[in-house]
């Protein structure tokens, strides 16, 4: 018996037809990822990557092409049912948090929870352990407005984690970030990913995309590379003497 | 490696061992663990040079030890290299190199020399990552030296996704 993987897109395409002519985003994308896999998405501005993991999960339509979110097709449904699909089983990082302003940080992180039919003692035990986790738990009752850019982001992939979800995306979730909070974040996907989680990660920071099992990369529109991050063979004293030179 | 000899046998005496072992300290394992031959040869160079002198010290029970200090021309060297402007980093990349003259040999094509060098930075940044995890947080020269090898790897990067949008 074969795995189902947890994401499967087939001749993706995405153009985009705002008044003039029409600008392909997305020029026939394929794509498998297995359970446990975390895979970055790197490429330069305008390749589409943003556009490719946004139709991943229901963001944006696709033109033409499959998408199937574990062995279930996810292509053809409408919006509320991409909206139910993604309670269950996506979670979504942006760039720039997206927290609701008006709500506590426990009530953001609870929300999802409770739109996908958790309990309130599920959704609030869910919420006391994600936040211990990441190291937030004193800033529960704070808006988010009072966090950091750093713990805002911990929060909210604290509330992309809330449903268990079978896949997490994320856009760029530390390209507004300094190197300390992106650190933090890093530590934080480090640890789910070993725990097993899905992870589908769009981004230019070396750092972060060096975590990944593997890399896409785009241009145009088009996958150019999608191949394994290989493992140095380690110096017996594993040092890095040869990647950092002093001279003088 | 002259110079930073000198800088540490301006704050005292010292021989070829200690040399090496002050730089090991300063620097953490992200700098490569300099030869001790080589430290030797640079010293004899500098002594040559009028830059340091050397003591024999007696030992009981060793043969005798060549204690190395700074010489007032050495001073003086020293003193010009702290006070002048430190060239920066130049491009001298010998992937740029490949990536430029490959498809006159015929054998390689870019794109492939493009994916193949931007999976091996990658793998470089998990190395760098390991390091910096192994190193001490208290040892600052170190960490801020990983810290600098990171951006490198990282406008590295970014270059060669230029050199993609633009030789592919």
């Amino acid at each position: 018996m074969t795995v189902t993987p947890v994401i499967r897109a087939v001749g993706l395409v995405k153009i985009y037809q705002t008044g003039g002519l029409p600008v392909p985003a997305v020029r026939g994308v394929d794509l498998v990822v297995e359970p446990g896999e975390f895979v970055a998405i790197m490429g330069p501005s305008g390749s589409g990557k943003s556009t490719f993991v946004h139709m991943l999960g229901g963001l944006e339509t696709r033109t033409s092409g499959e998408i199937w979110l574990d062995g279930k097709r996810a292509d053809t449904l409408s919006e509320s049912g991409w909206a139910v699909l993604r309670r269950q089983k996506v979670g979504f990082v942006f760039q720039f948090f997206n927290l609701v302003a008006n709500m506590t940080v426990a009530d953001n992180v609870e929300l999802p929870a409770l739109l996908g039919g958790a309990t309130p003692r599920h959704a609030r035990e869910r919420r006391e352990y994600l936040l211990a986790e990441l190291g937030l738990e004193e800033r529960a009752g704070a808006a988010p407005g009072q966090l950091s850019g750093g713990e805002q982001q911990r929060v909210a992939l604290a509330r992309a984690l809330a449903n268990h979800p079978r896949l997490l995306l994320a856009d760029e979730p530390t390209g507004n970030l300094d190197s300390r909070n992106t650190r933090d974040v890093l530590k934080l996907l480090g640890k789910v990913h070993r725990q097993g989680q899905t992870i589908v990660l769009v981004t230019h920071d070396a750092r972060v995309a060096s975590m990944a099992d593997r890399v896409v990369s785009l241009l145009d529109g088009q996958i150019v590379d999608d191949a394994p991050i290989a493992r140095l063979q380690r110096r017996p004293a594993g040092t890095a003497g040869d990647i950092v030179e002093l001279h003088g | 490696m002259r110079l930073p000899l000198l800088a540490l046998l301006a704050k005292e005496p010292a021989h070829g061992y200690e040399l090496k072992q002050a730089l090991e300290v300063t620097f953490g394992s992200a700098y490569p663990s300099p030869n001790i031959g080589q430290i030797y040869v640079t010293l004899g160079r500098l002594e040559k040079d009028g830059f340091v002198r050397a003591v024999d010290v007696e030992q009981s029970n060793r043969p005798n030890k060549k204690v190395y200090y700074l010489t007032a021309a050495g001073r003086e060297a020293l003193e010009a290299w702290v006070d002048e402007p430190t060239e920066g980093p130049r491009v001298r990349d010998e992937f740029f190199m490949k990536l430029v003259l490959a498809p006159l040999t015929g054998i390689a094509d870019r794109m492939a020399l493009v994916n193949r060098q931007r999976r091996h930075y990658l793998s470089l940044m998990r190395d760098l990552d390991e390091l910096a995890e192994r190193t001490d947080p208290g040892n600052r020269v170190a960490r801020l030296l990983i810290e600098g090898a990171m951006l490198h790897l990282q406008a590295d990067l970014d270059w060669l996704e230029r050199c993609q949008e633009d030789l592919t």
